[in-house]
């Protein structure tokens, strides 16, 4: 295993998205060698599974269905091993859970490829129309929405929910997907790279309970401290923001439309609220640790004022960049006075929901690879955000629907699914993808955690000016919705 | 895959490292190193031979083809070359790297003509029911794909250890070992297994399809090949065949420039002279029995290690012939050639 240094991985991963995957792969398929290799030849042959999903999350459970449902798979034989409970929803809780999601219309696509998105619908989901974003320091904002205002930019939906409906559409396809919960896993057993004599060529998959299984092809599903990345020792560039976010579910004051999506960049960190229905909304708040605790233990009443206060006080405002902001958008006005949504203001926050706030910390990591030889990474185990673009769970499922159509492809060709050569595919069609979303996750959280004066000015100009041109809000909002 | 290409091209243009794969004992006129010695005189035989080739007719494989065991495809020499190799076939990224690439395109030109002809099959095992045979499989590249895709295929192969390989390959995946074998033995020992007479009958049409690929080039009788193709499909099966064509673009990017420069096919694989054209091959073909039904061009890049289809036949060629029924055929030969109506016999 190479140890390199964090710079030469991110260029390491960039080069390797940008030239194409043959060139590199014999030194990839050595030193993607592994350790312990099974030596044994066992008799219990009738097990090899085609593909086991390891993890069933949001994006493990739409793997598993999305695999299921794919007519050139239907003969695979397909598990999905999740630790927890089955999750089961007859009917919707009266309150809404705290971990929400903003699905990207890409998203929706694949859910309702696989069947899931109906489920979702009828359970509980909102679409918003609408996204404000808005500096705290400045005057500057920008706001993204839909021409005409009739389609959706986005939905918010719980997780829980989210998890619920998937789990209902594998249930109807139990033909060929099966399903263990309760099931950790403890060990992983890779096999050699070539054929040897004496050895079992596929992966095998210890659990707790002492059962081995075997699988053609493993997808790791186990989210941000995956197992699987890190048995096979894959190079991971991952740093920690000094931030933590604080979700909860906030009572608006008075009833209203809600489908605008909010959010706010404070000097110590973005605070969001998603419209969950017409009197409530989901918070994220992400903040430093410190003050993250300190709201934590706040009573209901001085929370609620802290949050209204964070969103409607100017006190972060300089005159400075107050003066300098309103005449470049004087300027602006006067060459587009057309471009440009009028400001509004988010409702105010009267209550806060039962269930409990929460706090977990952030950070960003990326595995410089995300396939090896009969294995491949989706979502989280692969890719970790920040949650202020909204984009971490759509990145997962994205991957999914790259996996899936290559399986497909390779299947219908007579392809071992574990094979090297489509895997290589689907890595460098996703990091190409992935990379440059994180890198501008990465550089939007930096540029707006500094309250220096002149980085201020930097982004109030360019937010304005972004603001003004609506051919590149529309490719931003393009890029998002993959 | 790019250092190791770049590897090869540099090494084989300074010339100077030994040939990485022992063969066996060679015949005369195969090279072990690079020496522009034995390219010239390949060269001028390969002149010789043209020229002796303009004056000639094109000799017609001759149509009295009675089913003789004592003309044999198999050549031991290339037998030989083949034991040598058996243990790399499942290496993606050594000698055999060309031809596991190749799977790209020859399992769906498989797949697709038989989809063609046997409509209203399964999306998830489109060959499911279909009985395959794959002359010279080798380690089973070819006939695992087709396995995977629902076909019951015997793969036949010369060279004892390389059915090895394929046996041990296969015997891992449950989905395959059942629906996949392996014999060794060469095509005419499979025909000839049955005794003649009343019993030939059951040789006849026991396969849906044949899959002959990068074979024709290393036989030595290809009449003989022909004749049996055609003993064990059934009447409207499939006949499949990749191999190169015998061109001076063939030998200069097929042999000089794949086996001596680039090293991307083990020395000595091809011998330019037993390449066929793909009119040769259509001639011998249909005066077996069969009608083709269409021949592909077939690129190799070296720099992305990809096969792709093209226009041109001159290097490599994939060919789909379609076994005539017996009446058909019979009234075809007929048809065609009247002064060997005398010769011909049971098609």
């Amino acid at each position: 295993m190479h140890k390199l240094a964090k710079t030469t991985l991110a260029l390491n991963g960039v080069a390797r998205c940008l030239f194409a995957e043959r060139w590199l792969t014999t030194p990839k398929s050595v030193c993607r060698g592994f350790v312990c290799a099974q030596q044994n030849n066992s008799d219990g042959q009738d097990d090899v599974y085609d593909v086991i999903i390891s993890g069933g999350g949001m994006v493990g459970s739409a793997m598993a269905c999305s695999l299921g449902m794919d007519p050139n798979l239907e003969d695979k034989r397909i598990l999905l091993l999740e630790a927890g409970h089955k999750n089961v929803m007859d009917s919707v809780p009266d309150t809404y859970s705290t971990r929400v999601s903003s699905i990207s219309p890409g998203s929706a696509t694949l859910l309702a490829s696989v069947g899931a998105w109906e489920h979702i619908t009828n359970m509980r989901c909102k679409p918003y129309k609408k996204m404000q974003v808005w500096d705290a320091c400045s005057d500057a904002l920008i706001i993204f929405d839909k021409d005409n205002l009739e389609d959706e930019m986005a939905y918010i939906v719980e997780n829980d929910v989210v998890v619920a409906a998937l789990t209902k559409q594998l249930d109807s396809l139990s033909d060929n997907v099966q399903v263990k919960y309760r099931s950790k896993v403890v060990k992983y057993t890779w096999p050699m790279p070539h054929q040897a004599v004496e050895s079992i060529p596929w992966v095998q998959v210890t659990l707790a309970s002492g059962e081995t299984l075997q699988t053609k092809l493993l997808i790791g599903a186990d989210g941000q401290n995956s197992m699987v990345r890190r048995a096979l020792g894959i190079p991971t560039v991952k740093w920690n923001y000094d931030q933590s976010a604080v979700v909860a579910v906030l009572r608006l004051s008075e009833p209203t439309e809600n489908n605008v999506a909010w959010q706010r960049f404070l000097p110590t960190g973005p605070i969001a609220m998603l419209p969950l229905s017409d009197s409530e909304s989901s918070l994220v708040w992400s903040t430093s640790h410190r003050l993250a605790e300190e709201l934590l233990q706040l009573d209901e009443e001085s929370f609620v004022d802290a949050v209204n206060s964070a969103f409607w006080s100017n006190e972060n405002q300089s005159d400075l960049v107050e003066t300098a902001g309103s005449m470049f958008r004087t300027a602006l006005s006067a060459l587009m006075p057309s471009a440009g949504s009028p400001r509004q203001l988010p409702p105010s926050v009267a209550a806060i929901g039962p269930k409990t706030r929460v706090m977990f910390p952030l950070g960003m990591g990326h595995a410089s690879e995300y396939i090896r030889h009969r294995v491949a990474l989706i979502g989280d185990a692969a890719h970790r955000v920040h949650p202020l673009a909204g984009q971490g769970v759509n990145l997962g499922f994205g991957d999914v629907a790259c996996l899936t159509h290559i399986l497909s492809q390779a299947a219908f060709n007579g392809k071992d699914l574990g094979a090297m050569q489509h895997l290589l595919e689907y890595e460098t069609e996703r990091q190409r993808h992935n990379l440059p979303m994180m890198a501008a996750i990465d550089l939007m959280k930096r540029l707006y955690s500094n309250d220096a004066a002149p980085l201020v000015l930097l982004r109030t100009f360019g937010l304005q000016a972004t603001n003004m041109l609506p051919t590149l809000k529309e490719q931003i909002m393009a890029f998002a919705s993959k | 895959m790019y250092s190791s290409k770049l590897g090869r091209l540099v090494l084989g243009v300074s010339c100077l490292k030994p040939t990485r794969v022992r063969s066996g004992p060679l015949r005369p006129g195969l090279r072990t190193g690079f020496s522009w010695t034995s390219v010239c005189q390949q060269r001028s035989l390969w002149l010789r031979r043209s020229v002796l080739m303009d004056n000639n007719q094109p000799a017609l494989p001759c149509l009295t083809s009675a089913r003789s065991v004592s003309h044999t495809t198999v050549d031991p020499n290339e037998v030989r070359r083949f034991q040598s190799l058996a243990s790399k076939w499942w290496d993606e990224q050594g000698e055999f790297a060309a031809l596991h690439a190749m799977n790209d395109l020859r399992v769906p030109f498989i797949r697709d003509n038989l989809l063609n002809v046997h409509r209203g099959r399964p999306t998830a095992k489109p060959l499911a029911g279909l009985k395959i045979l794959d002359v010279g499989c080798g380690g089973g590249l070819l006939t695992e794909p087709l396995g995977r895709l629902g076909a019951s295929v015997l793969g036949i192969d010369p060279v004892e250890d390389s059915i090895g390989t394929a046996q041990l390959h296969s015997s891992h995946d449950p989905d395959l070992c059942h629906r996949v074998n392996y014999r060794a033995c060469s095509l005419e020992e499979l025909t000839s297994e049955r005794p003649e007479g009343a019993e030939a009958e059951e040789v006849v049409g026991q396969f849906d399809a044949v899959v002959a690929s990068e074979v024709v080039e290393h036989l030595a009788d290809l009449e003989t090949f022909a004749h049996c193709c055609s003993l064990v499909i059934k009447p409207g099966g499939s006949l499949f065949i990749t191999t190169l064509n015998k061109t001076n673009l063939s030998w200069l990017l097929g042999i000089v420039v794949a086996e001596n420069v680039l090293r991307i096919v083990p020395q000595g694989t091809h011998d330019w002279e037993k390449f066929i054209s793909p009119e040769e091959l259509e001639r011998l073909l249909e005066s077996n029995g069969f009608s083709v039904q269409s021949v592909k061009g077939m690129l190799y890049n070296p720099v992305t290690g990809d096969w792709s289809w093209t226009d041109s036949t001159a290097i490599n060629y994939a060919l789909h012939a379609v076994k005539l029924r017996d009446e058909l055929f019979l009234h075809q030969a007929e048809e065609d050639s009247p002064h060997t109506q005398d010769s011909t016999t049971h098609s």
